[in-house]
């Protein structure tokens, strides 16, 4: 039993934990809503599915995947192309939390993109790549020797290997999302949509943009850079209320991406609801126009490579 | 006082418990349980949970894209009432209702052009007797088809 003396000093203790925590805890959350930079946000744009945002409510913003990112060139009839990817010798070169998270998320999109056209040994190489980004950001069990040995066992049973990729990113990001490093998540997201479209722009080259597509995939990518803006905007600030530095630096790499996206015309119809009562899958009925002048995609080609090669350096 | 004391130290050690455990049970809340309510559909590796409470709402944004066919899992853990949840286009127009559906916790759906739409959820307030309302888990999930 705990003397009287004892027993007290340790309430006391526990109480002084407890409350530091839950004061700082409380402080860092609103100094992360309070503060804004002016000039950031200016680049913010206002869409109209954004205009009700209720701060207390728990907010998520969801980019594509590395995953869907190369299903979706996959699906626009892409061709693969090994040159595209970063290639695995610039892995040791990758030392900072923010050259590791965004290519983390570079060889995660490259993973999937080989995966998806059935290149074994590619594959095999681009996870172990991928893991060497995990382990340099400290997350643990991520990719395992477990996970590479899966792989190799089902490297013909793409549903398999799609399982294994997808597991692997949610092990990482989950990691990083409990482990108060949401910033660093939102950097490997980042790292894996450029890649995405640096893959796709590449890809289309000098083709015509009409009836392209590839390229509408790449002009669509406009709806998932307001919220790519939104996500960094919301990870902006470090827990003591000070600016994180490689989120603001982040976002004024995206700036030009801005002003390139800002010459894609979106124009969208109301959504009409087809429930299918048979297969259970309900359509979603509408008409798009999105166009671009072959300049402002040449500029924006331009961006995209830019920024990628900033992002493997 | 010295009952005072115990109070707040097993009141202090409950809740520290319970923040540094709430997240990794989410985690796993997320991948053994409502990954399933994906299948056959491609999980798309991105996490979003959270711990809510009963009255609390969250809201997801994400791009879907024409041509893909979707499904989207939405489960809260057993302490939870059936979480309530809803699919707004940017007119503000609500697509789908899970209410009108039997608290269904997956929606199936295709898109004829690409859109960026809003999932607004909510833990409604249960029935539960209990002097506090219950906290859980709540994953939202997508999966897509080759």
């Amino acid at each position: 039993m705990f003397s009287k003396n004892v027993s007290t000093k340790l309430a006391k203790i526990f109480l002084v934990i407890f409350l530091a925590t839950t004061v700082i805890g409380c402080t860092s959350n609103r100094a992360k809503k309070d503060t804004k930079n002016v000039e950031l946000e200016d680049f913010i744009s206002d869409d109209d599915i954004f205009d009700d945002i209720d701060k207390a409510k728990k907010i998520f913003y969801s980019l594509p995947s590395p995953l869907e990112t190369a299903m979706l060139i996959k699906s626009a009839g892409a061709d693969y192309d090994h040159e595209l990817l970063n290639s695995i010798d610039n892995s040791s070169k990758y030392t900072t939390n923010r050259s590791l998270a965004l290519n983390l998320g570079i060889y995660t999109t490259d993973l999937s993109f080989a995966s998806l056209f059935d290149q074994t040994q590619t594959s095999i190489n681009y996870m172990n790549a991928a893991r060497e980004m995990a382990v340099g950001l400290d997350i643990t069990d991520a990719i395992d020797d477990q996970t590479i040995k899966k792989l190799e066992n089902n490297l013909n049973n793409r549903d398999v290997v799609m399982d294994i990729i997808s597991e692997t990113f949610l092990n990482s990001s989950s990691y990083l999302k409990e482990n108060d490093r949401q910033s660093v998540a939102a950097i490997v997201l980042v790292g894996g949509w450029i890649e995405g479209l640096y893959i796709a722009t590449k890809l289309v080259g000098n083709a015509s943009l009409t009836n392209n597509k590839l390229v509408d995939r790449i002009l669509e990518q406009k709806l998932s850079f307001n919220i790519v803006l939104r996500m960094l905007e919301d990870n902006r600030k470090n827990e003591d209320g000070s600016d994180n530095v490689d989120i603001v630096n982040l976002m004024m790499q995206l700036k030009d991406l801005n002003t390139a996206f800002d010459n894609v015309k979106v124009e969208s119809t109301q959504i009409e609801v087809e429930p299918d009562t048979i297969r259970k899958v309900t359509a979603l009925k509408s008409q798009t126009k999105i166009s671009i002048t072959p300049q402002a995609f040449k500029e924006l080609q331009s961006t995209v490579d830019k920024l990628r090669t900033d992002f493997i350096q | 006082m010295k009952n005072f004391l115990r109070a707040i130290l097993v009141v202090s050690i409950f809740l520290s418990i319970n923040q540094i455990s709430g997240h990794a049970q989410c985690k796993g809340f997320a991948k053994k349980i409502c990954k399933l309510e994906l299948i056959p559909y491609i999980h798309d590796g991105n996490y979003h949970a959270a711990i809510l409470t009963e009255g609390e709402e969250a809201e997801l944004y994400k791009t879907f894209f024409s041509g893909q066919e979707y499904r989207i899992s939405i489960c809260g853990s057993d302490a939870l009432p059936e979480i309530e949840f809803q699919i707004i286009d940017a007119y503000k127009n609500v697509l789908y209702d899970n209410k009108e559906n039997n608290f269904a916790r997956t929606w199936d759906f295709t898109l004829e052009s690409s859109q960026q739409l809003k999932i607004a959820l909510k833990v409604p307030v249960g029935n539960s007797e209990s002097e506090y309302p219950a906290s859980g888990c709540v994953a939202i999930m997508f999966g897509f088809k080759e």
